[in-house]
């Protein structure tokens, strides 16, 4: 494979899809961008950023116990991803210091994920750089089956979202009036952190959890700070997950870095310059007109 | 490395019934006593250091500097440079932005996320670089970053390692009681004089050091174990902050030394996983059994309540 960059555009796109490994890589790429930014602008909304990165790392052990006892993968990290997400729903129910202990909790159940990762790496005596694979893993190299997998699970995960979004968008923006006008706030909780942390762990399963997490995390921020009216701002954010991941696909196929570099690096990017956009002085021509 | 476990796995055999003897014994190999020297120099002011970070709820932060420990090293492994150089370079600095970007020195959880999904990123593209330039290495360097490599240290990485701990301990002591101000009540502390901004920074860089220095022992990615946990649990345990600086300190030694003697008896259980399994199963005892008291008083509550003769 030869792949170079030339002065003629439409060469250049058509190029990207002369291998199959890339348009399964762009499919993968479409659906995990889709689903990421879409459950992301709830995470952002509701500040559970810190719980999305835990559920996209917890793939990990999932991944690896599953191969340590010899069994799908897929009821590994199904297995791990709902109990953490339980644990952290539990605790930030119960606790009475709120976040001061939710955030403890969320802290020891990924560090403790991790360090059961690590076990089963070493206990099955594979060689240790497969879990760099489960950890960074890319989008090059996904099979037409995961493809599928993927697609039926981001289907799923944005169905329960499209079914609960009123109530859920409701509860996150002042839960206190949704509390008291009858909304079940805290059914709504679990059933959130539930569905995040599936997403997750099933998209980091396959492309990687770093990868999970940036597009869970920097579309929706960036958005947040674009765009003011909640449906508006979603759809802005899966614009922007789109975008940077087709981007990112052609950027490290015409270079050998990794796809997750470009991808972080084009979305940081969109990032720093919704902040910059946001801090213009108010005389400048660009500058926002509302604060 | 390999020779080290290859060695204690044939002591295992002569491990007695005796305590004392079997204590000794494991004592007897030198990378045992350097990881206990140098494991002791990361875990008191790791346990220090997690009382404040839940106090401030800056768990998020402690997570972010860890995985920028990894891209640091990982830097510093692609151009060649010494892997501790890079380590404290970028979570001293990684601290300082985090604290630059927060209001009052102390960073938003969309903020931090969005940094460290970048640093990650930047991550990969050293390990990249680093692998495909030493191809005979090929990712240990990295997996070591990642998940760290207690047994593995010599005798001046020890002396190192607790030399470092010393100072961010005594740094980390002199600023408690105003930290702990500024802590409770910033407004109160901010008119009291009391530099609340100075102080935010200051304890950040302390957190950059100390998560740079524990990477080596416990790796990148299990920092964070070390640095929630203890602090979780003196939050439960009292609301004395002295007494919980102390529990949380000793919580935090107790599960560094139960986990290496765990995986000094056990050989398959890598000594991070069994450190951060001893503090876990403590955290998860603390929780069940305050929360199973606290139902058990409030049923006590209750029953008098319904009955004003008792």
């Amino acid at each position: 494979m030869d792949p170079h960059l030339t002065w003629n555009l439409y060469r250049d796109v058509t190029q990207l899809f002369d291998y199959p490994f890339m348009v399964n890589a762009y499919r993968a790429g479409t659906i995990v961008a889709v689903t990421a930014a879409i459950i992301g602008w709830f995470m952002v909304l509701r500040r559970q950023t810190f719980a999305g990165h835990t559920f996209a790392l917890v793939s990990f052990p999932g991944a690896a116990g599953a191969i340590l006892i010899g069994v799908s993968a897929t009821y590994g990290f199904f297995a791990f991803s709902i109990c953490a997400a339980l644990v952290i729903a539990a605790s930030s129910r119960s606790s009475r210091g709120g976040y001061i202990e939710e955030s403890a909790v969320i802290g020891t159940v990924q560090a403790l994920g991790l360090a059961f990762g690590f076990l089963f790496v070493s206990l099955s005596h594979r060689n240790v750089s497969g879990a760099q694979a489960l950890l960074f893993g890319s989008l090059v190299g996904i099979t037409n089956d995961q493809v599928i997998q993927l697609l039926a699970g981001g289907l799923i995960v944005l169905a329960i979202v499209g079914f609960i979004w009123r109530p859920l968008l409701f509860a996150s923006v002042d839960p206190d009036v949704a509390a008291a006008r009858g909304v079940p706030v805290q059914v709504l909780a679990v059933v959130f952190l539930l569905v995040l942390a599936v997403a997750a762990a099933e998209a980091s399963q396959v492309t990687g959890s770093l990868l999970v997490f940036a597009l869970l995390v920097l579309p929706p921020a960036t958005a947040e700070l674009l765009v003011e009216r909640p449906g508006l701002s979603l759809l802005t954010a899966v614009a922007i997950a789109l975008l940077v991941t087709w981007l990112g696909l052609a950027m490290s196929y015409y270079n050998d870095y990794p796809i997750g570099f470009h991808i972080t690096s084009l979305a940081f990017g969109a990032y720093l310059l919704a902040q910059g956009w946001r801090r213009l002085p108010r005389w400048t021509p660009f500058a926002r007109t509302s604060v | 490395m390999d020779a080290f476990r290859e060695d204690f796995r044939m002591t295992q055999i002569l491990v007695t019934a005796n305590p004392i003897s079997a204590v000794s014994d494991m004592l007897s190999h030198p990378f045992m006593r350097y990881a206990f020297i140098s494991g002791t120099g990361i875990a008191v002011p790791a346990g220090l250091l997690s009382y404040f970070i839940v106090l401030r709820r800056q768990v998020f932060t402690g997570d972010a500097l860890g995985h920028a420990a990894f891209t640091g090293a990982l830097a510093a492994l692609a151009i060649g440079a010494d892997l501790r150089l890079g380590l404290f370079a970028i979570t001293v600095a990684g601290g300082l932005l985090l604290g630059v970007l927060g209001n009052k020195a102390r960073a938003d959880d969309v903020v931090i996320g969005s940094f460290f999904a970048w640093m990650l990123g930047l991550g990969v593209l050293f390990l990249s670089i680093f692998t495909t330039s030493h191809s005979a290495g090929n990712g240990a360097g990295g997996v070591r970053v990642l998940f760290g490599s207690i047994f593995g240290l010599d005798l001046v990485q020890a002396q190192v390692s607790v030399a470092i701990g010393a100072g961010i301990t005594i740094a980390l002591l002199a600023m408690a009681r105003p930290l702990l101000f500024a802590t409770i009540d910033e407004a109160v502390a901010e008119a009291r004089r009391i530099p609340v901004r100075l102080l935010g920074y200051t304890f950040l860089v302390l957190v950059g050091l100390g998560t740079g220095q524990a990477t080596q022992a416990v790796g990148a990615l299990l920092i964070l174990g070390l640095l929630a946990t203890p602090g979780g649990i003196a939050q439960r345990l009292t609301t004395r902050p002295f007494v919980g600086l102390l529990l949380s300190c000793l919580v935090a030694v107790g599960s560094l030394w139960v986990g290496l003697t765990l995986s000094y008896a056990l050989p398959s259980w890598p000594p991070s996983f069994s450190i951060l399994a001893v503090a876990s199963s403590a955290y998860v005892v603390v929780l069940v059994s305050s929360n199973a008291m606290r139902i058990l008083a409030s049923r006590g509550e209750s029953d008098m309540l319904l009955d004003p003769v008792a």
